[in-house]
């Protein structure tokens, strides 16, 4: 069985190498334990290849300076994938049923269901949560000017994942189905209207006929759970690529170090 | 590129210098099946993309029936002010099918515009013609008035105030054995000239009206 080589890891977290004597001492059931996991590993890697995209994706070289303000992606993504769980288990007890058994639905998760309204108020607020932290990695990124040069794709991608999740606030705004999501997206919606030409045929679409329907609460449902979810994902997987394959900048206030031979020839 | 087939190649793919093309043929064999292979796909691919997509947008080309619905008999109402009735535009969706509107009868002295001639009673929709929020009718005031952005119209309907972009809709009234019934909404533009139902936020004055068509399935009034 190959032998995966050591991940660059500091030598302080390295496990210390075994004393003399100790090795000769029977194998311990943690061990084994340990063992059988690289097995499983090593029989995963060895089909896949896998482990060199990982350490391709993990264990990245990082400009000096790097701060806590370039984990801001990181924590828009923590906070999608939050929505994503919760957002699963929410639509294991959501009905978008129109003529009242939506809300009754909503209202049965927040006051019947064992934490119900615990994990329903993480979807809730997570999702404010989700739009601040988008807003605020967007400023990270323009303030320190790493939309430049190769990132543009990059930025363009952002673009696109901000207006994604402006769209998934928007459509998860009329699912409760109690009276300001109903008159929310009404305005919502007629907003989308007030575009010239194909604004009307926007509205149109959105709720599925001329009036707000009975298929408009299940087509909001659909774009909420189907169709933005999987565009968003895939998106941040492209946007994760081109930050792994770029790197990361160097924060604005870090003069570019001259190389040695520049030095010498100043002195 | 020399061999037993050279006499053989066709003249049409000779610079391509590929193995196998011979005489009579437009098109290497390799070219024919990549260009084959990636049609088969596309035509596989738009075979259930474009039916998906037909299916979604399809709402957008559908006309709606109209409906006639009785909203009181006609000593309800009056000429002078305004009586709320409710009304159901999508039936099998409870509450949220429903709209309010408010009616009066038909007054000589008020409804001077032509179009109005010969209507027997006004009815007004409270969707307000700024985003869509319900309006309501103030008595004291003599005006509608929107709750949400502050949209304020006069007693024909037509804008005095706010940010509302046109007069508000209104409905087309019928009498039937002495009871008012209401039928399809139209909507109006500052002169009360009438158009087919647009949505809020559409302007119907000068460009307006070209800017913003009518839905495909719409009749016009």
């Amino acid at each position: 069985m190959p032998k995966l080589p050591a991940p660059p890891i500091p030598s302080s977290l390295q496990a210390p190498p075994p004393r003399p004597g100790e090795s000769g001492g029977k194998p311990t059931a943690l061990d084994h334990a340990a063992e059988a996991g690289a097995t499983v590993v090593d029989w995963v890697d060895e089909r896949t290849s896998l482990s060199g995209g990982a350490r391709w994706l993990m264990f990245r070289k990082v400009p000096k300076g790097t701060n806590w303000f370039y984990t801001l992606g990181s924590a828009t993504m923590f906070a999608f994938l939050s929505q994503a769980v919760t957002g699963v288990f929410l639509a294991m007890y959501y009905r978008p049923d129109p003529a009242g058994g939506a809300y009754e639905s909503i209202r049965h998760v927040t006051n019947e269901v064992f934490l119900g309204q615990f994990v329903r108020g993480m979807h809730k607020w997570g999702s404010s949560v989700m739009v601040i932290l988008v807003f605020l990695h967007m400023g990270r990124t323009f303030f320190f000017g790493a939309y430049k040069y190769p990132r543009e794709l990059n930025w363009v991608i952002g673009v696109v994942l901000l207006i994604l999740t402006m769209l998934m606030s928007f459509s998860g705004y009329l699912l409760p189905f109690d009276q300001r999501a109903y008159w929310a997206t009404i305005v919502g919606v007629n907003i989308n209207g007030t575009g010239p030409l194909l604004g009307p045929y926007l509205s149109d679409f959105l709720r599925g006929g001329p009036e707000f329907g009975a298929t408009t609460l299940s087509r909001f449902y659909a774009i909420h759970m189907l169709l933005v979810p999987g565009l968003l994902a895939a998106l941040i997987g492209a946007h994760l690529y081109l930050v792994a394959k770029l790197g990361t900048t160097a924060p604005p206030w870090l003069k570019a170090e001259k190389s040695s031979e520049l030095r010498e020839a100043d002195a | 590129m020399s061999g037993k087939h050279d006499k053989h190649r066709s003249k049409y793919t000779l610079d391509r210098r590929y193995p196998g093309a011979f005489e009579g043929e437009t098109v290497t064999r390799r070219r024919f099946m990549t260009v084959g292979g990636q049609s088969a796909g596309g035509i596989a691919a738009a075979a259930f993309l474009l039916p998906a997509l037909g299916f979604a947008v399809g709402p957008i080309f559908k006309s709606t029936p109209h409906r006639w619905e009785s909203v009181g008999p006609e000593d309800l109402f009056n000429p002078y002010n305004y009586v709320p009735v409710v009304l159901t535009l999508n039936p099998g969706i409870g509450e949220a099918g429903k709209t309010t509107a408010y009616v009066r009868r038909f007054n000589a002295a008020i409804d001077t515009d032509p179009y109005d001639r010969g209507a027997a009673y006004i009815a007004i929709s409270s969707r307000c013609a700024h985003l869509g929020c319900p309006v309501r009718w103030v008595d004291a005031a003599e005006r509608f008035i929107c709750p949400c952005h502050g949209g304020v119209y006069d007693l024909l309907g037509r804008r005095v105030g706010g940010p509302p972009v046109r007069p508000l809709d209104r409905f087309y009234t019928r009498v039937s054995n002495g009871v008012v019934e209401l039928g399809p909404r139209f909507s109006v533009n500052s002169e009360l000239r009438r158009f087919s139902p647009r949505d809020p936020a559409e302007p119907l004055d000068g460009i307006g009206q070209y800017a913003y068509p009518s839905r495909p399935g719409a009749q016009k009034p």
